[in-house]
């Protein structure tokens, strides 16, 4: 069974006016939103950025961000078979489409002059 | 943004932050080096230690009486007479005080009311040998622990999200590194009296595999690069039951495994049979068939009709019961409802996925590789654990050989009198890119998952790995040499470039290595060379311009 479903993403770098990108996609029930935004960068377009490691464990917690306006890991996040709205976490610096700045500040470069 | 670089110095460099790095980056720094820790990803977060759900292998000796012969015995009978011998003493005659050193640093292992460590048995060991941390949470207590310590000790210097493109070899002996900032694309240089490569292995090659997202084998192909050689390249594990449906969000497909070492558990074909005793021994509700072993079991039953419906076996605890269940696995049965999952009233189906390599860079028991000044630990290394791994070995062997290896790169580097200038590099050409993106790599490494699954997954042979290579040389005249210049922030194409970069390089690797076994031996399979030869050779490839030199030793 393949359900269709359209994700409304937040696009474009920190501090730039928002814009947004629609995708249409296909999915099967049960499917994570993490595992359609990977799809997205394959099918449709491979500059979409967004944060994630572990996959589908939820151990690496990369892939927070807010889906229809709540906080939530996008691998544990079902996809729903209707319009859905993706955006970076609000409470941290932004650096582009939903990828935010969740690094220890310790473990950073030294900033670029 | 373009054309920025950042130049660092230390004396030791880690490259990958799993239990291999963390464990390296405590030892040098306590045997008084300037450390420095980098990852591809955030520190702690990517690589395998994360996801490890259990267990240790260690003869700690509390569940019952243990020595470590005995694990090293069965290590040995596990890697079908291909190990490294001497990498296999040092895994399990250390790994006991690498167990109770992680205990010290108040891990959690699980105990028995009257403190002594528990252990499960696991199958291929004699007995149990295997600790762990409840409740399937071993590899992120290991992790977290060895994060605290590399924490407290405040000299060492932790960069996350920085992508190393190759190792700078000068006058003969590793130098440093290249590479670029995932976050905002500029160039670093780093130069190192030693480096250490502890990236882990290479199951992103396989499009189902139980990796995190940074495990594309880059290691290996910055070793070959350097100069290094690595070994038994065709070796790649598959975990004979990853979870396969139904669709199961926030757990690890690899979690099968712990419930299989408490509950036992049959693994049972479309005719509702347990099918394992027409391959190996008997389970006796017991879990005992090696990985190799139940993998081909699986693949036959599939292959012969009699698979489950998404292309797997079943896997059902329903003769177990509901409290027994809970009792054993607690919050993670309420995990499982949450996902429409109920043990007691429906089975599971299960398949292989790539889990593990064997093969990698090629050491000696100090972890040095014949490059100078260069050294690799835990799964990057190959040879210890020979054509099949035994469950638990896998952070035995992090926490060991980054051990070793913090102490003797630390050795070295209090050698080296070095100032290099790393900045005339050809790395440092590679790392600033060259132009625009024109091929989309996030598709071809789909691309190259499906091929290498298909072509060199557990079962192989001439036919398919011939046209495998082939593809592969197309894919690599696809993407090009030149890496694309950063375009954005966060610019996961390029990153994706870079990986499919290594991961071409390494799957040919894989390839090569596996066409030239002309038999089966634990997990390298070939349908056309189904058995095992009494001719024990290894394979030990390097790099010669861009061509794979492949050495055949005994």
């Amino acid at each position: 069974m393949t359900l269709k479903a359209t994700l409304v993403v937040r696009r474009g770098a920190g501090g730039a006016p928002a814009s947004w990108s629609r995708f249409d996609v296909d999915f099967e029930p049960g499917e994570s939103v993490l595992d359609v935004l990977r799809r997205i960068r394959v099918e449709q377009d491979p500059t979409l950025a967004f944060r994630f490691s572990c996959i589908n464990a939820n151990a690496c917690k990369e892939c927070m961000m807010l889906v229809d306006g709540k906080v939530a890991y996008a691998c544990t996040a079902r996809l729903e078979p209707r319009e859905m709205r993706v955006e970076p976490l609000p409470n941290k610096k932004h650096i582009r489409d939903l990828v935010t700045e969740i690094a220890p500040p310790d473990e950073k470069l030294p900033r670029l002059r | 943004m373009a054309g920025d670089r950042t130049h660092l110095a230390t004396d030791v460099l880690i490259v990958g932050a799993g239990a291999a790095g963390m464990s390296a980056a405590i030892a040098a720094h306590d045997a008084g080096a300037g450390v420095m820790l980098i990852d591809r990803s955030l520190i702690g977060r990517g690589g395998a230690t994360v996801m490890a759900q259990m267990t240790v292998a260690a003869a700690v000796g509390e569940e019952v009486p243990d020595d470590w012969h005995s694990h090293l015995e069965d290590t040995l009978k596990a890697g079908r007479g291909l190990c490294d011998q001497r990498l296999a003493e040092l895994l399990c005659s250390e790994a006991p005080s690498a167990i109770r050193q992680m205990d010290e640093w108040r891990v959690g292992w699980a105990r028995h009311s009257d403190g002594r460590l528990r252990a499960t048995e696991a199958p291929g060991h004699d007995r149990p040998r295997c600790v762990y941390v409840d409740f399937l949470n071993t590899g992120p207590a290991v992790s977290r622990t060895l994060r605290a310590q590399v924490q407290r000790r405040s000299a060492i210097r932790r960069i996350g999200e920085l992508c190393v493109v190759d190792i700078v070899v000068e006058q003969g002996a590793a130098r440093g590194v290249v590479a670029f900032s995932v976050v905002d694309g500029r160039t670093v240089t780093i130069a190192a009296k030693s480096v250490v490569i502890c990236t882990g292995g290479l199951t992103r090659l396989y499009a189902r595999n139980s990796a995190s997202l940074n495990m594309g084998g880059d290691g290996y192909a910055l070793a070959l690069r350097a100069g290094a050689k690595l070994i038994d390249m065709e070796f790649v594990q598959f975990f004979p039951i990853g979870h396969l449906a139904p669709r199961l969000v926030g757990m690890d497909p690899i979690m099968w495994d712990p419930f299989r070492y408490k509950l036992g558990g049959r693994l049972l074909n479309s005719d509702g049979r347990e099918f394992i005793g027409d391959y190996d021994l008997a389970e006796d509700g017991r879990y005992r068939a090696t990985r190799d072993v139940a993998t081909q079991a699986i693949l036959a039953e599939v292959a012969q009709g009699r698979g489950s419906p998404h292309g797997g076996v079943y896997l059902s605890f329903q003769h177990v019961g509901e409290a027994k269940l809970r009792e054993a696995f607690g919050p993670v049965i309420d995990r499982l409802a949450a996902n429409g999952i109920d043990l007691t009233q429906q089975p599971v189906e299960v398949a292989p996925m790539a889990h593990y390599h064997m093969g990698g860079i090629k050491v000696d028991p100090t972890m040095a590789t014949c490059v100078p000044n260069l050294f690799a630990a835990g799964e990057a290394v190959g040879g210890a654990n020979g054509a099949n791994r035994l469950s638990g070995n896998a952070i035995s062997e992090a926490l060991v050989f980054g051990r070793t290896a913090g102490v003797e790169a630390a050795k070295r580097a209090a050698q080296e009198r070095f100032a290099l200038d790393v900045a005339m590099s050809d790395a440092v050409v590679i790392a600033h890119g060259a132009g625009e993106a024109n091929v989309n790599p996030a598709a071809l490494i789909v691309q190259l998952q499906r091929l290498m699954s298909e072509k060199a997954g557990p079962l192989r042979s001439e036919a398919g790995m011939s046209s495998a290579l082939s593809e592969l040389a197309a894919m690599k005249a696809q993407m090009g040499n030149a890496a694309p210049s950063p375009q954005a922030e966060f610019d996961s194409g390029r990153l994706d470039w870079f990986d499919l970069r290594n991961m071409l390089l390494v799957a040919e690797c894989v390839v090569k290595a596996a066409l030239a076994r002309r038999e089966s031996r634990g997990a390298h399979q070939r349908t056309d060379f189904p058995r095992t030869d009494d001719w024990v050779v290894r394979h030990i490839m390097r790099l010669q311009g861009e061509k794979i030199l492949l050495e055949i030793s005994a």
